[in-house]
């Protein structure tokens, strides 16, 4: 069958799955459409966070980041990684304690403060909504890519599905379609890795294939470090910059999950606090499933790449070439004219004295977008047709469960952190459900609007989403559990320092027109985050020295939480 | 004297999570980062070391450190007669 009428089917398949689990699982209550009435076994929630977490970014780019990064792509494998190790030991048990709907509730409460809890609001609207508009670009991207479905109708069904199961179901009904989606993407990652494993160097598990032998039998690895280092390129294997970038960079990512709302908030949803230890561990799991194999991916495709383009003759190349030149992701321009590819480091002047231009090279003749290396990988280790299909439907499952994760955040800060307990507290339960679901709706919407027309700050904010939520919500929500002196004017001035420190070196070196010669000790925007969180803490613990300890039933808040059995019965 | 009956139980907390921690920095930002070009000397396989745990082994140490502080604090939470 041909290819895009395998990915109509897939595809079709997929999105009617989700449709029927949002029929059988809709939302009674706002408990259940919170937090899908707190009764998610802790190894389905794992799952429905790994989908959550793994967003068309994770799904498409990152093994392509990886493939041209080398070593330092593992500041995405250890950043969005570690950030489980923080939430499972500092953060998840004791939110799930507190057993209230949303991160601006735990800082409202914790602090005793309106205002506290509007920061909290519109921190986590910010974040939310810039990650959203991303997710929606990636579908559209991905039907307009392959099912020939103009741009804008790609993100109008995007929007549609999401709009059915988030609206009806709630979290309850997002959980249950992220489970589904979970297996759908990481089945679509996995069949054409183990392939491609197979077919490199023989063996079927792609995190040890990364370790073994091609068929000259010298280690992939090696191979890798000497054909880069030949075309003018850096090692692979090692590093090559600072190290104080990529520390800095990795911590920002980890800190960064571990503050992100969407994804706390899956913790709110499993029974009981040792289910939201365990639901961590199992969230990882699911995740490193994904993530231990895209390195494995990157170096694979990088060698594959290299070593079927590179010096030979246009017309020689294997056919998928010329199909992916088609879809703009490949793009060959003969700058020399000898109808041969060269593919080298034209940005290395050394390299291009000492050997391009005594072989009359012109320049680097090949351009590769980063997230082919994910999407043609099925068709250069020669698999059918349905594998392909699968991989688009992967990757719009990556991109529609992230979007359901997020829009739900939106959705409830409006509804239960802005309406219920701030601007109309007699607000009935049936009412905030109706504007809950309302709020969702009218989310989807803006986000699939913002989709189409992307506002131009969107696609460099979203990078810096992690920034922001590591300098603010992830030490006000640490101090707020391990620290009982911990006040008021010390956790918000701590998140306003954190929080505007953050944003001005960012906007000051991405639109102010600081240059990379300027950066503070040598940190580049998207590392600055992690100093921003340890401005965020020696702020607030100054503050907080000199000004009252919290209430007394602030003080017993806090010894309640860090207890799992609850001390009334009807918790 | 004694106005907290869950002294014990939280300074246990604490330790686990001091040990545990350290452990998380040590793979990660240690072994990933800091000293990964000393530990590329020494191979695992077709891996240099360094490598390793930047790319796979870091991962695989934040998973093992969950699951233990889960077995850790499910053991903890009987013993204080806290578990819920």
């Amino acid at each position: 069958m041909d290819l895009q009428i395998w990915t109509f089917v897939i595809v079709g398949l997929t999105f009617a799955i989700y449709i029927g689990i949002a029929i059988w699982s809709r939302a009674s209550s706002t408990a259940e459409f919170y937090v899908a009435g707190k009764g998610v076994h802790p190894i389905t929630n794992g799952m429905a966070t790994a989908a959550d977490w793994m967003s068309a970014a994770s799904f498409l780019s990152m093994a392509g980041l990886i493939a041209f990064m080398g070593y330092q792509g593992a500041q995405y494998l250890m950043g969005w990684t570690g950030g489980y190790v923080l939430l499972a030991l500092l953060l998840a048990p004791y939110l799930r304690k507190f057993g209230k709907y949303t991160v601006p509730d735990f800082i409202g409460e914790r602090y005793y403060s309106q205002l506290a809890r509007v920061v909290a609001v519109i921190c986590a609207l910010f974040v939310s909504f810039t990650y959203v508009v991303g997710q929606m670009k990636g579908v559209g991207v991905a039907f307009a890519g392959f099912l020939n479905i103009p741009f804008e109708w790609g993100v109008t069904i995007g929007v549609a599905i999401v709009f059915f199961y988030a609206v009806l179901g709630g979290m309850k009904g997002i959980t249950y379609t992220q489970v589904a989606q979970y297996c759908v993407l990481i089945f679509a990652y996995l069949v054409p890795a183990i392939f491609i494993s197979l077919l490199m160097v023989g063996n079927p598990i792609p995190q040890i294939g990364l370790g073994g032998t091609l068929a000259d039998g010298t280690f992939l690895l090696d191979k890798l470090d000497a054909i880069c280092t030949e075309l003018g390129f850096k090692e692979y294997t090692t590093s090559h910059r600072g190290k104080t970038d990529l520390f800095f960079v990795t911590a920002a990512l980890m800190l960064g999950t571990a503050g992100l709302p969407h994804v706390i908030v899956r913790f709110f949803t499993v029974p009981k606090v040792s289910d939201a230890r365990r639901s961590a561990g199992w969230a990882l799991l699911f995740i490193a499933l994904l993530y231990t194999c895209a390195p494995a991916i990157g170096a694979f495709a990088r060698t594959n790449l290299i070593q079927t383009v590179n010096n030979k003759p246009y017309t020689a190349l294997p056919s998928w070439f010329g199909n992916w030149e088609k879809t703009g992701l490949l793009a060959f321009e003969d700058k020399n004219g000898d109808g041969v590819v060269q593919y080298y480091n034209d940005a290395n002047p050394d390299f291009v004295e000492s050997t391009a231009k005594p072989n009359g090279w012109n320049g680097n003749e090949l351009i590769v977008d980063r997230d082919i290396m994910v999407l043609a990988n099925p068709s250069i280790a020669n698999l059918p047709n349905w594998v392909v299909a699968l991989v688009v439907a992967g990757g719009l499952a990556a991109a529609l469960s992230t979007a359901a994760g997020l829009l739900l955040v939106i959705s409830t800060s409006i509804a239960h952190d802005l309406l219920k307990k701030w601007l109309r507290p007699k607000i009935s339960e049936k009412g905030e459900l109706k504007a809950a679901r309302i709020s969702i709706a009218v989310a989807v919407l803006v986000a699939g609007y913002a989709g189409i027309n992307p506002p131009g700050f969107v696609a460099q904010v979203v990078a810096f989403a992690f920034g922001l939520a590591a300098a603010s919500f992830f030490p006000a929500i640490v101090m707020g559990i391990f620290s009982k002196r911990m006040n008021m004017a010390g956790a918000v001035s701590g998140m306003i320092v954190g929080l505007v420190f953050t944003a001005f070196y960012i906007f000051y070196f991405k639109y102010g027109g600081g240059t990379p010669e300027q950066y503070w000790f040598g940190i580049s925007p998207e590392g600055i985050g992690t100093l921003g969180m340890v401005f965020n803490f020696l702020t607030a613990l100054t503050v907080s020295a000199f000004t009252k300890p919290p209430p007394a039933h602030v003080q017993d808040l806090v010894q309640s939480i860090r207890i799992p059995r609850s001390s009334s019965p009807n918790d | 004297m004694n106005n907290d009956p869950y002294k014990t139980y939280w300074r246990t907390n604490l330790k686990y999570l001091f040990v545990l921690l350290l452990i998380w920095f040590v793979a990660s930002y240690g072994a990933g980062i800091l000293f990964a070009d000393t530990l590329n000397e020494i191979r695992l396989g077709g891996f240099k070391l360094g490598f390793w745990f930047a790319q796979q082994g870091a991962i695989y140490v934040f998973l093992l450190l969950i699951f233990i502080y889960v077995i850790l604090m499910n053991r903890l939470d009987r013993k204080h007669g806290v578990d819920d």
